[in-house]
């Protein structure tokens, strides 16, 4: 008995300690954002701030045009979250319960294409958009996004599980096709829309390389890329560039608190039973 | 009806279609044609400069010190991030997963949320956290009696501190995983193995594990795959130094690419780096396929 209640105490125990290592960074750079100048390099280790300030905050939202890439991010993550929760639910709606020329064959094509690394396309994407006059502007991070084969294979994996009787019996009342996607397929699908569009959204707004290499003028970069530069140019200023990174991070990590449920949901959804 | 049903098909699917084509099909092909041309600078003003060279860029890469530099930082990356945080990821599940833990939501929420923050902004953190003067881990290790180490300044410990950033990082997102297929074990076989007078030890390894199989292959491959893609955490921490002890395939890809603008060179190696992820997938199910 006391084993065991010893065994229960070492388990909490470990995983409390486990617990404050994981989050010591973030705890880290919360202080260090609110510290005065200088403060992090002049005593190294103050886990407990002594004194608080929101300079750095006033100085990347009003000095420095990191108001605008924050306005840039929620921009292009908005976009692509609607354009492709919209393209790739369509699609795999489709892939999942109709049935058209080359269905399993396209299938097959796409989903033998998630192997590929997205890094492989970027050079000649990145001449076809200059074609297109899409570099430096927001259509080169979101038009190149707006599908993406997992949402495509997400999406066909929940639509799967609506009875075909349900839109056979809407097809008999006279509804068409579209209609049938728009009134009965998208309600039904919520649950995983809703963690379709908190992927794309995160994974948006945390991408790194593809707005590194689209988004040259400042005007039009988003958050890392902005901080990236930040970082370049502000190295000595640690506070100043850990509340740019409070400021990347915060939104997602709220966003992730409020919808967790569904988006460990969806992330298992698309790994084990896939 | 049937025939408004196959219209319809072809009409859902045609926006993603067509821009996976174009945006992505298209490209990838790209890269592979882009990889026998000599597409530099001078080319990008006037692309009637372009010229077909055949393998030479592949050729110039096997030539180049560092080309073999930059895929051996990746594989050593991969060959010891990826066990690490496969580790670290199913022992955090295997603890969250006892019958008798209490706040178990929080525990797997305070472990997922390195998963969800901007690795750049964390990267820049762990920067600071790596100094060796006012950063915490010298300082934690100062308090054991060791002397600072200069993490990311010296080329031993560079690559290191950036496996150690990752795993911290990632170890979350495997968690979740190996939780949800610790899950569907059945209970019905570890009381089998109570009965049998298996202890823990032996429980874990005669039915979790085995149980785990698929699981655990499946997260070792996407975990090798991202892997091999390193790419912000030496571009934000090291710019690939010192000395290039740091440097990746994806970062030279990049610099190459989009710093010097050879993209025939770099296409080569975007080539190169399908390569090994289509060989490093290919590899598992192969041995998946011999063993039942």
């Amino acid at each position: 008995m006391s084993r065991s209640r010893a065994a229960v105490w070492a388990l909490h125990g470990t995983l409390a300690v486990a617990v404050i290592l994981t989050l010591l960074p973030l705890w880290w750079m919360l202080v260090a954002s609110l510290s005065p100048a200088g403060a992090v390099d002049a005593e190294p280790l103050r886990l407990i701030p002594r004194a608080l300030t929101a300079e750095h905050y006033e100085a990347l939202l009003t000095r420095l045009p990191l108001a605008r890439s924050l306005a840039n991010s929620a921009l292009v993550a908005g976009c692509v979250t609607v354009l492709s929760v919209l393209v790739n639910s369509m699609a795999g709606y489709a892939f999942a319960k109709l049935r058209f020329a080359g269905r399993d064959a396209i299938l097959r094509v796409l989903l033998g294409a998630l192997v590929v690394p997205s890094q492989v396309a970027m050079l000649p994407l990145f001449l076809l958009l200059k074609q297109m006059h899409l570099i430096n502007g927001y259509g080169g991070v979101i038009v190149p996004a707006a599908a993406s084969i997992f949402g495509i294979y997400l999406m066909r994996q929940y639509a799967l599980s609506i009875p075909d009787s349900l839109l056979d019996a809407a097809r008999i009342d006279g509804a068409s096709e579209l209609r049938i996607y728009r009134s009965v397929v998208l309600p039904l699908c919520r649950p995983i829309l809703v963690t379709m569009a908190i992927f794309t959204f995160l994974g948006t707004w945390n991408d790194f390389l593809w707005p590194l290499i689209v988004l040259s003028d400042e005007d039009v970069q988003t958050l890392p890329v902005a901080l990236a530069n930040l970082f370049g140019e502000h190295v000595q200023d640690t506070e100043l560039v850990m509340a740019g990174s409070v400021l990347a991070v915060l939104p997602v990590v709220v966003a992730f608190l409020c919808l967790q449920r569904h988006y460990i949901e969806g992330l298992t959804l698309g790994s084990v039973k896939g | 009806m049937t025939g408004a049903m196959a219209r319809a098909g072809a009409w859902l699917t045609a926006p993603a279609l067509a821009l996976l084509g174009v945006f992505f099909f298209l490209p990838v092909a790209g890269s592979l044609g882009l990889s026998f041309t000599d597409f530099d600078i001078y080319a990008l003003g006037n692309p009637e400069l372009l010229r077909f060279v055949g393998l030479d860029n592949y050729l110039q890469l096997l030539r180049s010190p560092r080309f073999w530099i930059a895929l051996r930082n990746t594989l050593v990356f991969c060959a010891v991030a990826g066990p690490l945080s496969v580790a670290v990821s199913l022992a955090a599940a295997l603890l969250l997963h006892s019958p008798r833990l209490r706040l178990k939501g929080f525990f797997r929420t305070a472990f997922f949320l390195p998963v969800v923050t901007t690795l750049v902004a964390v990267a820049a953190t762990w920067r600071y956290l790596y100094h060796p003067r006012h950063g915490l881990l010298d300082h934690a290790l100062g308090l054991l009696g060791i002397a600072p180490i200069d993490w990311l300044g010296d080329p031993r410990w560079a690559l290191p501190a950036i496996i150690l950033l990752a795993v911290w990082k990632n170890f979350g997102f495997n968690m979740v995983i190996f939780l949800a297929g610790l899950q569907s074990i059945p209970g019905s076989l570890y009381e089998a193995a109570r009965i049998d007078g298996a202890g823990w030890w032996r429980q874990l390894r005669h039915v979790t594990l085995p149980m785990l199989r698929p699981t655990l292959l499946f997260v070792a491959l996407i975990t090798a795959i991202g892997y091999l893609q390193l790419f912000a955490e030496p571009y934000v921490m090291t710019g690939g130094g010192p000395s290039d002890a740091t440097l990746s395939i994806v970062l030279l890809m990049y610099e190459e690419g989009f710093r010097w603008w050879n993209l025939g060179y770099a296409a080569a190696i975007a080539v190169v780096l399908f390569a090994i992820i289509l060989a490093t997938t290919l590899l598992p199910l192969g041995l998946l396929r011999r063993r039942p």
